[in-house]
């Protein structure tokens, strides 16, 4: 007899209240210069993210949604359109005026976790709070509460190819969640792990949504998706649906 | 302050990754860093010998004493208008004794003492042994006054043996070793044209400095014994020495009033003498010193050019190998001026280490000519070593900067797609 599966976990979620507008998008396209061609990669998207949301954006290669995020994480600045983030107009910021929005209210979660591999967990995480210009004392105390909260406790001073997937992918989000940011944002973050190892990272991310963080995940599987409380999907630059996962 | 604290924090934060890199490429920064090396070296090995050219002239003019003035019947230096001197009465020996008085009766003069001095090239024997071209000279026991010298053995002459021109003599160190090898000179017999002179001092050893001058290959005996074995006119002058170096000026024109109250001069009359100084024959070692510079500035030049190319390039390499790393930074926060920063302060710390190897290498071959070659002249200082310090820091930033502003530009989207 094979044992009946495991209820899933999105089943017996909570769905927090909205807070405050984050993220509010107007009209946004983009526009990419491939020697002859132009490619329109964002058409004009709209999108509303408030505080306490799960949000999932999904969406076939191509259709925008690796723009969208640079978008979203001012990486990239839209061709027209207005993107403000916390009320703040950043269409137009200068790349240094970018970074510092970044640095303390973005936390980047990549797919092959982009972590120093010469630095130990410790300093992965503490690299953000450096550009933030805080003291070593006081970054190393944040760091390595941090790094204890996502269960690393016993690994701060091992270097990324002393770790595992899994665990490299946690010094990651560590690093993303350090500076206390307003969203969390993932790029396919289990992309690169193992089906068992990608859950687990995903039950971080639902942990930390409880917990009050805001995450916005980029994916294109719909069993990542559904961990999230609401999911878009792009289609050719456009946003072709926006709904609540809930069954 | 919290600019200045951040500015700080990112400092240390680009060392860290710096030397993290370095170390992880060991070989490939060694190899880099060997144009700086050789710059640096170049430029240290310069400057020990500029300033050996200086050090060692100074000792020179020490031992010959700084502060002595030169009464002569020729100027130093070429002079075009020979027959206004030549027709000069000679300096006479007894010019220094009146003037001797002269200064005697001034209160408060600037001059201490005149000796007369008188000298040819001369070959010395002694038993089979010869030494030729020595420069052999007569002066008076006053001479202790005015030279700085030190003996290994004996004394200088009395003022008993020099005014009876007795045949004695001090001789300078080589002669002695020439003559009396493995032996005591003093109390030995030398001759200088048939004419026995007892040993009653050798002066220690001064080295050489570029064959300028050295007491080591000389013979001092008492002018009245010097004046019976040879002519002395046309040969003599004198040797004044003053009070007080820094006023030397003032002391030369007290010289010159007093040698033409010496000589008779009458007023409106040209003098008809010359007082030289030795400051004159420092300006004869500028071209020397003006070569060497050039030499080793084209050297430092070259090899620095060469070097700071090669920086440049490891740079770029750098900047390529971690264009991902670059993004994922930017993506954190990270501003241009941070990873301006970071390459720069990479590129310098190679610059750094290059100048540190050089600098051990330079101090090595100074050390080694040092013990090797005492003729070459030397000197190693602490200024050297800030020199090659900014030298390396500067080459540092200049190679360091394209590639890291470069880096700094990066778009961090594309930089994050970098495989």
């Amino acid at each position: 007899m094979i044992p009946p599966p495991p209820p899933p976990t999105h089943l017996k979620r909570t769905v927090r209240p909205r807070g405050a507008l984050v993220i509010d998008i107007e009209g946004v396209t983009k526009l990419y210069h491939m020697g002859e061609e132009t490619v329109h990669a964002l058409r004009g998207v709209a999108l509303q993210v408030h505080r306490n949301e799960y949000l999932a954006i999904m969406g076939p290669s191509g259709s925008g949604k690796s723009t969208l995020m640079n978008m979203l994480g001012c990486l990239d600045t839209p061709t027209s359109g207005h993107y403000q983030f916390n009320g703040k107009d950043v269409s137009n910021m200068s790349d240094d005026e970018l970074a510092s929005i970044r640095n303390r209210e973005i936390g980047f979660v990549f797919q092959t976790f982009n972590l120093l591999p010469r630095s130990t967990a410790l300093h992965n995480v503490e690299l953000p709070l450096i550009y933030a210009g805080m003291s070593p004392a006081e970054r190393r105390a944040r760091a390595r509460e941090t790094l204890e909260n996502v269960g690393l406790g016993d690994r701060m001073l091992h270097k990324p190819n002393e770790l595992s997937g899994g665990q490299r992918q946690r010094v990651a989000v560590a690093r993303a969640l350090v500076n206390r940011p307003s969203i969390i944002l993932a790029d396919e973050p289990t992309g690169n792990l193992d089906s068992k190892t990608g859950e687990e990272i995903m039950q971080l991310f639902d942990q930390l949504y409880e917990q009050g963080n805001t995450i916005i995940v980029v994916t294109h599987e719909e069993d990542i998706a559904r961990h999230a409380r609401r999911a878009i999907r792009l289609h050719d630059g456009l946003i072709e649906s926006d709904r609540s996962t809930d069954v | 302050m919290k600019t200045l604290a951040r500015f700080f924090y990112e400092l240390t934060e680009s060392v860290r990754i710096a030397w993290a890199q370095i170390r992880a490429n060991k070989m490939r920064s060694v190899l880099t860093a060997l144009g700086v090396i050789i710059g640096i070296v170049a430029v240290t090995l310069m400057g020990t010998a500029i300033r050996g050219i200086d050090a060692g002239f100074e000792n020179s003019l020490a031992m010959l004493g700084d502060d002595v003035l030169y009464v002569q019947k020729w100027p130093w230096g070429p002079v075009e208008d020979w027959w206004n001197y030549v027709n000069r009465p000679p300096i006479q020996p007894s010019d220094a004794e009146r003037l001797n008085r002269i200064i005697e009766d001034t209160p408060n003069s600037l001059l201490q003492v005149a000796v007369p001095v008188a000298g040819r090239g001369n070959s010395v024997k002694a038993g089979d042994a010869q030494v030729d071209g020595i420069y052999v000279f007569g002066t008076t026991a006053d001479y202790v006054r005015i030279s700085g010298v030190d003996y290994s053995e004996g004394r200088l002459f009395n003022e008993l043996e020099s005014n009876g021109g007795r045949s004695v003599c001090v001789l300078g160190y080589d002669v002695a070793e020439a003559l009396f090898p493995g032996r005591s000179a003093l109390g030995g017999t030398v001759t200088v044209s048939g004419h026995p002179l007892t040993v009653i001092g050798v002066i220690a050893k001064q080295g050489e400095f570029l064959g300028l001058f050295s007491f080591d290959n000389q013979l001092i005996m008492p002018l009245n014994a010097f004046r019976k074995m040879f002519s002395i006119r046309g040969r003599t002058d004198l040797r004044v020495k003053v009070m007080d170096k820094t006023r030397l000026l003032q002391a030369k024109d007290e010289l010159v009033g007093a040698m033409r109250r010496v000589r008779g001069q009458l007023p409106g009359e040209r003098d008809n003498f010359t007082i030289n100084e030795q400051q004159a024959f420092k300006a004869q070692l500028d071209p020397v010193k003006r070569g060497i510079a050039l030499a080793g500035l084209f050297i430092t030049g070259l090899s620095l050019f060469v070097g700071a190319i090669g920086i440049m390039n490891i740079t770029f390499v750098s900047v390529k190998e971690r264009t991902k790393e670059i993004g994922t930074r930017k993506a954190l926060g990270a501003r241009r001026r941070t990873i301006l920063l970071q390459f720069l302060v990479e590129a310098v710390s190679i610059c750094l280490i290059g100048g540190a190897v050089g600098m051990g290498v330079a101090y090595a071959v100074f050390l080694g000519i040092r013990f090797q070659m005492p003729v070459i002249p030397v000197e190693f200082s602490p200024d050297l070593v800030v020199i090659s310090m900014v030298v390396s820091v500067v080459t540092g930033v200049i190679s360091g900067f394209a590639p890291a502003w470069g880096a700094s530009r990066l778009d961090p989207v594309v930089a994050l797609r970098y495989e």
